[in-house]
């Protein structure tokens, strides 16, 4: 991992600095016009939000079954990753919103879906930081618990905002202008790579502060 | 095996309630207390809003449980009796199953104070239904018995596990007040919607089987420390 | 066909909490009829080694043995054959002493006709079974725990501070119902850090300190002596 390392850095940092060339360049959408172009980053930062909470819930399941220490370190750097990534999306969403459609915030199914996976995995946070002995292994279930949750918030905050339909937020872009495709094709893969530089940055610190615990406890 | 040690903790936790009846009436008038308070709050044009009626059944059901299962897990904690039964030659979520049970039934007396009260404070027609109703009660109250109960069972060491109960259980529960809600909802129009409510029941028992064996799956390496 | 064993073994092991490590790199082993005295000032281990050899608690590493069996195997029918008194006395307030004792034998499958009486008796509070425990004195809530982890006739059982709140009489009394349980065969760990108590009673001393297993040897004349100079003064 140490040797991929540099290489995926200078690769996310050019992804980076080149997405903006390729969002300006791609077509105007209709009624939203500039604001919209906002997508481009709003959507790749759930994408990475997602992975991230499915990697910590993989890696929590793995902790409470094999006990090992690593998936643990794993799982809550994810967790991190996923409270990071997650309020990219909630403060760009409001701002998409805002400037769209004149509201911050109107319940809108996908913005509360991950604005309920945000708390839940802030109470992931929480619990590892405060909950007191044990707590490594409820932070686990928790993130267990909150990846099966996923289907089941999206489905039912869908079917609620349904019952009280306001302006539907995000219509299908991508069906709608084949010219966004690419764009954002590249811009979901340069917010993944960055999820996985993060995570490796986040772990390898963790491993570290593992083997400095490892050594005072050898100190005893 | 599995099933009579859930029973006996069942058993004892009834026991020790009948000698007091302490959780049983202080659960109760705080959810009496809690739909008093909520009506109050929500109000338009000085009347209580009767739209949310359903909304205010299911927040008194929720915050009463948060609290009965903090009470249930505090017994326990005393005298660290939760590690006698883990100790004891039953598979350990059987331990889970029959706290479970212990709050189901608690809860479901509460209910049975506090839908005849909601019914008559704000004219709602919860009844017309019954049997759909009850069903919408008892798998709701299930789904989110069964996660609080596991996260109360672990929180018992903790220091914080007043305040980190609701912080870890509300969001978790969502769906199943929004299914609570929605489909009492739907029981309350005129003429009262069968099918969003047997919907929402449905979803409620996919939940209840995803979570309750999720539960069961997480209980023993849990609660090993 | 009842899982049973003739000694438990630890090998190696460990347990960690953060960057403390509570219990260092112990061997140990105890059979039938032993009595071992886990002995060491407070905070050297002993509950945490008592809680591992319950299978409460998992040791971060080395292998914990009944028989053949590995703890990681532990399931209901090793706990079947532990019985153990903690700190904490593991009673239910609110019930009385005879509700405690059938709950408690129910739950290993007892019938509560057949142990819970003697129990009560053991115990010395025949008169009192019917009363909550919540108005016991210390002694008395001690006396029935113990007979409470005993019920149901465990293989290993385990003790930590068993002689807590007692008065000389009733140490006594426990005194000789733990000889009488190893000369059935019964394996006993017993932690206190009471040396008199533990000096004529227990077969076998391990002397904790630190987490670490500094000595573990016959018990024979001398204890307090050796404890001390092994520990320092106590």
């Amino acid at each position: 991992m140490r040797k991929l390392f540099a290489p995926l850095l200078i690769v996310t940092a050019a992804m980076f600095v080149y997405a903006p060339v390729m969002i300006a360049q791609a077509p105007y959408e209709s009624t939203m016009l500039l604001i919209q172009k906002i997508f481009y980053f709003h959507v790749p930062s759930w994408i990475a939000m997602y992975g991230a909470i499915f990697v910590c819930g993989i890696e929590s399941a793995i902790f409470l079954f094999r006990r090992k220490p690593s998936a643990e370190r794993v799982a809550s750097a994810a967790a991190e990753l996923a409270v990071l990534f997650g309020l990219f999306g909630l403060v760009t969403g409001p701002l998409w919103g805002r400037k769209a459609w004149g509201v911050w915030w109107q319940w809108d199914a996908r913005l509360t879906t991950s604005l309920l996976l945000e708390l839940i995995f802030v109470g992931y946070l929480l619990v590892r930081k405060y909950g007191g002995p044990g707590s490594d292994k409820l932070a686990a279930a928790i993130g267990i618990f909150g990846m099966a949750n996923v289907p089941f918030v999206y489905k039912s905050v869908d079917i609620w905002r349904t019952v009280h339909p306001q302006t539907s937020v995000v219509p299908l872009l991508l069906t709608s202008a084949p010219g966004m495709a690419a764009p954002f094709a590249f811009c979901a893969m340069a917010f993944i790579l960055l999820l996985v530089l993060l995570l490796a940055l986040r772990v390898g610190l963790e491993h570290q502060r593992a083997a400095l615990d490892q050594l005072y406890l050898a100190e005893e | 095996m599995f099933l009579k040690v859930a029973l006996l903790v069942l058993k004892k936790d009834f026991a020790i309630e009948l000698k007091s009846r302490e959780i049983l009436y202080t659960t109760l008038f705080f959810a009496v207390s809690c739909v008093l308070i909520f009506s109050i709050a929500f109000v338009r044009e000085g009347a209580p809003l009767e739209d949310a009626a359903a909304g205010i059944l299911w927040l008194a059901v929720f915050f009463a449980g948060t609290l009965a299962l903090g009470r249930t897990f505090e017994r326990e904690r005393y005298g660290e009796t939760l590690r006698a039964l883990l100790l004891a030659p039953a598979p350990r979520p059987a331990i889970y199953v029959g706290k479970l049970l212990g709050i189901v039934f608690l809860l479901a007396v509460a209910e049975l104070l506090l839908a005849p009260m909601v019914a008559l404070l704000f004219n709602a027609a919860l009844f017309s239904r019954p049997l759909l109703m009850a069903g919408l009660l008892v798998m709701g109250t299930i789904g989110f018995a069964s996660v609080g109960t596991l996260f109360a069972a672990m929180l018992v060491r903790s220091r914080t596990r007043d305040v980190m109960l609701p912080i870890l259980l509300y969001p978790m529960t969502v769906p199943v007040i929004i299914a609570g809600v929605l489909g009492t909802s739907a029981l309350l129009q005129t003429p009262p919607n069968e099918a969003v409510a047997t919907m929402w029941i449905a979803l409620l028992g996919s939940w209840n089987v995803v979570f309750v064996t999720l539960a069961l799956w997480t209980f023993e390496p849990l609660m090993t420390e | 066909m009842i899982f049973d064993f003739d000694r438990v073994e630890l090998a190696d092991v460990s347990r960690d909490f953060g960057r403390r490590r509570a219990v260092s790199r112990i061997s140990l082993s105890a059979h039938r009829g032993d009595i071992v005295g886990l002995l060491g000032p407070n905070g050297s281990g002993k509950s945490t080694l008592i809680g591992m050899l319950a299978t409460l608690v998992a040791p971060t590493s080395g292998t914990i043995r009944y028989g053949d069996r590995p703890a990681s195997d532990a399931g209901p029918d090793i706990r079947y054959q532990i019985g153990l008194l903690a700190h904490e006395l593991h009673l239910y307030s609110e019930l009385s002493a005879r509700q405690n004792l059938t709950f408690f034998a129910q739950l290993y499958g007892l019938n509560p006709r057949d142990v819970v009486q003697a129990a009560l008796d053991s115990a010395g509070l025949a008169d009192r079974g019917d009363d909550d425990v919540s108005g016991f004195s210390r002694g008395m809530r001690q006396r029935l725990a113990l007979e409470r982890a005993l019920l149901h006739r465990p293989r290993l059982v385990l003790l930590d501070e068993p002689f807590t709140g007692l008065d000389d009489r009733a140490v006594s009394v426990v005194a000789d119902h733990v000889r009488r349980l190893a000369g059935g065969g019964a394996i006993v760990v017993l932690a206190t850090h009471d040396l008199d108590l533990a000096d004529g009673l227990v077969t076998r001393l391990a002397v904790l300190g630190g987490g670490r297993l500094i000595s573990d040897e016959p018990a024979g004349a001398g204890l307090r002596g050796r404890y001390r100079s092994l520990v320092g003064s106590a």
